[in-house]
């Protein structure tokens, strides 16, 4: 008797605080029935344990467990992905209604705050070092005067209060996280957005707290104690806002994968003891009967057992059209039924499901990374101790150029240039278009891998595809009967049906589906005889029946004189002719295809338009392959290829300076795909080889290939846009801000501005890859 | 150039020099050696406006499970991204996740926040 069969789980325990509880845990599961060998992970929070599935359950364990005070939950690996997402929009969600509460409450400070400056500046002349200021002091201040006098009448030791509190207010309540952020970078030598940020408000800060309380130290120099607290809010606020506005459009970024994940219904239809139950999609079983109603969402994969029905899969597949489902056919989770009812047999179920499969593949590609990102990378890690120390070299530069009564103005540059430096843009260009990219994909069907993916696919100049299955449906059909004199069709695909239904070759399959799809009953044959390459021969009836080659009739000595014009026209044109004849005397032959998938053709003038150079690959005879290429026009064909071949075909062309792309199915073909810089897997129906190609159709025809490459292209260019604006947009900035067109152009950048600047920036890289939603 | 041009000339060479020196010198290089159980080596990073620790010792040859335990919801940290190994993953805040990595060729690994800022490093030997 073998061993007994042991099963081994892993799931996590919540509420475990040290090494006691830990052990605490893994005494009691070591000491339930049935446990072989238990391990808790105090780090990880969670336990494996291997255990007899005869002598205990995965119920029973997490209930001892739970017995000891903590807490345990079998994890529901199918949704995963979905969960994951869903935490992560339900993070985005709250921090979007934080930042905007944030923002608007900092900004109606920054206003009040503003009106209440204007008084205390008016008594240092109205001129402020801030540019900003200095506008709103000659354009508002006036009118202000007017209709509250009240204010300009107040004590600016009261005013200057109630500035500081508003200021410090704002910091604590609204700006909290920069300075907490800023904190933590520090203590591990690190520093980011939030440094830049902290440093500047912080500075004008420290700046105005002196100029409130030791005012003396300025005027002894000869200097207006100026405060700059409503920049300090005003510049929360705007910063605010734009990480408000950038949290809303990184949360569209993700919309099809949401959707995707979105269209997993949460409940199935079962037939239990021959009673209809409605139960949690996650508790359906490998076999279960699922009943489908018209309109409603099919809860698993599984295969038709009774009725039929339309079914929509456009939102898996692309697929406009509603695809006829029936006995034997296989239907995806996720898709709707649209007319009948039916019945099936739940194939794959949780995270093999198809769905779970694509959302898992969309949500490695969105996080996968683009190498075009590297140089953005290299900047980013940099970025803030530069910028850091471009604002101490702008504050000496000034504080030389114009002496001591020149501190203000270089203390307002050197703040400009920390607030309007935005290392965010750079860090958002390329990821926020990856993560569009491949969610549009998705949405049409077209699965891309990742980011890498799509930037060798933009520089993709050769396609070379497959024939069989590729081009053409991959299931051989007969396409002409042609009966010699004295023979009716119907007969002679009567008698060929009958005798090559006990054959196993992929002809033989063609012709006797052809007989059924005219509802010819076939008759039984004795004496069956397989001649191996040639043919095959037996009696039908009556008849002594011989199907096959021109030369195992002429071996039978079969006149073919009558047939041979029809057999050399037919060849001609790339399909394969099987003779036959009954009682030695010759009675028809039937020409067999495999036809070409109505798609193609359209599909292939589309990549040609693309400026594709197309190469077909066949294992067909040269005839055929160039019939067939004739056909769907393309002028580069490669025939008698084996399996290998096209491997070596794939190099040839590499090592010739092309970036080829090759599709084909992705079983028989996949060392192919994998040599190519971008493999096309078709994929049909459930049957999708997802991890072959970089790229994976889910509708079996060629226009998903000509989609992935133009919306390859199409986000390589909106990648390069986003990093040259990010890019360009901090070269320009930082010398406006440090004031390099003051000598020239007396132009000054307010630190208010620059906060308004800066906030743009990273909201119209997110918005600019998100145009890729209507590529 | 008066005195005082001078001292704020000096003071700011200075500023600059010991802003370089913080960020890009004084990092710690040392790093902390992962734990081995069960044919895994393992260790917990937490993730508070950067790694803690930042450097992580492991053998090479043997799959590596990372914790990162982030204690902020400062979205600068949300993501962790392993180049070497084509992961990112996102991070709950207040929640450990768990990051399984392939075993590690031998060198220098570095991961880093999803957007460069925050870096650390995984020392295979």
């Amino acid at each position: 008797m073998a061993a007994t069969e042991t099963t081994k789980i892993e799931f996590p325990v919540s509420g475990m605080h040290c090494a006691a509880c830990q052990a605490r845990v893994q005494r009691a599961l070591e000491k339930a029935p049935g446990v072989d060998r238990a391990t808790v992970n105090l780090m990880t929070g969670s336990a494996t344990v291997t255990f007899d599935p005869s002598a205990t359950s995965t119920e029973a364990l997490l209930e001892t467990v739970r017995g000891t005070g903590y807490g345990a939950e079998m994890p529901d690996p199918s949704r995963s992905a979905v969960e994951e997402q869903a935490a992560r929009d339900a993070a985005r969600e709250a921090e979007f209604r934080d930042l905007r509460r944030k923002a608007v409450v900092s900004l109606i400070a920054g206003i009040i705050a503003m009106l209440i400056s204007m008084p205390v500046m008016a008594r240092h002349a109205g001129v402020s070092p801030d540019p900003f200021m200095t506008w709103v002091m000659r354009h508002v201040s006036p009118a202000l005067e007017t209709a509250f006098p009240w204010i300009y009448a107040a004590s600016p030791s009261l005013l200057l209060g109630v500035l500081l509190v508003f200021t410090l207010g704002t910091m604590l309540w609204a700006g909290r996280h920069f300075y907490v952020g800023a904190w933590n970078s520090f203590r591990h030598h690190s520093a980011d957005m939030n440094t830049l940020i902290a440093v500047g408000t912080g500075a004008a800060f420290v700046y105005s707290l002196v100029a409130t309380f030791a005012p003396g130290i300025f005027t002894s120099h000869g200097l207006a104690p100026d405060v700059y607290y409503e920049a300090v809010i005003i510049i929360i606020a705007l910063i605010l806002v734009g990480n408000a506005l950038e949290a809303r459009a990184k949360h569209q970024t993700a919309s099809a994968l949401r959707s995707l994940a979105g269209l997993q219904p949460s409940s199935a239809r079962v037939i239990r003891n021959e009673q209809e139950l409605d139960i949690p999609v996650g508790d359906v079983a490998h076999d279960d009967i699922v009943v489908v109603r018209p309109g409603e969402r099919i809860p698993v994969d599984g295969v038709v057992v009774s009725g039929r029905s339309a079914v929509d899969e456009s939102m898996l597949t692309g697929e406009a059209m509603p695809v006829e489902k029936t006995g034997g056919d296989a239907v995806i989770g996720g898709t709707v039924n649209r007319t009948g009812s039916f019945q099936l047999r739940a194939t794959t179920l949780g995270r093999d499901s198809v769905l779970a499969r694509i959302v898992t593949l969309m949500r490695e590609a969105q996080g996968s990374r683009a190498p075009i990102q590297r140089l953005a990378d290299r900047i980013s890690a940099v970025f803030v101790p530069v910028v850091i120390s471009i604002a101490i070299a702008t504050f000496v530069t000034w504080f030389i150029a114009t002496g001591e009564g020149g501190v203000v103005r270089a203390f307002a540059a050197a703040v400009a240039v920390l607030i309007i430096a935005c290392p965010c843009a750079m860090g958002l260009a390329v990821p926020t278009a990856v993560m569009v990219a491949t969610g549009r994909g998705a949405e049409r069907g077209v699965l891309i891998k990742g980011g890498e993916a799509l930037e060798r696919a933009g520089d993709v100049d050769t396609v070379v595809l497959d024939k069989t299955g590729t081009i053409t449906e991959g299931r051989p059909a007969v396409t002409d009967i042609i009966a010699a004199d004295g023979m009716a069709e119907g007969e002679l695909l009567r008698l060929a049906a009958s005798l090559e239904r006990a054959s196993e070759h992929p002809l033989a399959d063609a012709i006797v589906a052809t007989a059924k799809a005219r509802g010819i009953t076939l008759d039984e044959v004795s004496n069956f005889e397989s001649v191996t390459g040639k043919g095959v021969k037996g009696t039908v009836g009556a008849h002594d029946v011989l199907i096959g080659t021109e030369t195992l009739l002429r071996e039978h000595e079969v006149a073919l004189s009558a047939l041979s014009p029809q057999l050399l026209a037919l060849s001609a044109t790339g399909r394969t002719v099987v003779l036959i004849a009954t009682d030695g005397q010759p009675a028809g032959l039937l020409a067999i295809a495999d036809p070409i998938k109505q798609t193609s053709r359209a599909a292939l003038a589309e990549l040609r338009k693309l400026g594709l150079d197309l190469v077909l690959l066949t294992g067909d005879n040269e005839q055929t392959g160039h019939a067939i290429a004739k056909e769907v026009g393309i002028s580069r064909v490669v025939t008698n290829v084996l399996p290998d071949g096209k491997v070596a075909e794939v190099k040839r062309l590499q090592a010739e300076g092309h970036v080829v792309a090759m599709a084909g199915d992705g079983i028989n073909d996949a060392p192919a795909l994998a040599q190519a810089d971008i493999g096309v897997a078709m994929g049909t129906g459930t049957d999708i080889a997802m991890d072959a190609g970089d790229v994976t159709l889910m509708r079996g025809d060629l226009t998903g290939v000509a989609d992935a490459i133009r919306l390859s292209r199409r986000t390589m260019r909106t990648m390069k846009q986003n990093l040259f604006w990010a890019f360009i947009y901090n070269v320009v900035g930082i010398p406006i801000a440090a004031g390099v067109l003051y000598p020239a152009f007396g132009i000054l950048l307010s630190p208010v501005i620059a906060s308004a600047a800066m906030a743009m920036s990273s909201v119209s890289v997110v918005s600019n890859s998100l145009r890729l939603r209507r590529a | 150039m008066s005195t005082i041009d001078f001292a704020v000339l000096l003071a700011g060479v200075a500023a600059i020099a010991w802003i370089n020196w913080f960020f890009f010198i004084a990092p710690s290089r040392r790093g902390v050696e992962a734990t081995s159980t069960m044919g895994m080596q393992e260790a917990l990073i937490v993730v508070r406006g950067g790694y803690e620790p930042a450097t992580i010792r492991v053998k090479s040859g043997t799959p590596v499970r990372l914790v990162f335990d982030r204690q902020e919801t400062n979205s600068c940290s949300e993501e962790i991204v392993f180049p070497d190994f084509n992961i990112r993953r996102y991070l709950p805040a207040f929640e450990r996740t768990t990051v399984d990595l392939p075993a590690p060729a031998p060198g220098e690994h570095p991961f880093m926040c999803g957007m460069s800022m925050l870096h650390g490093r995984l020392i295979a030997e």
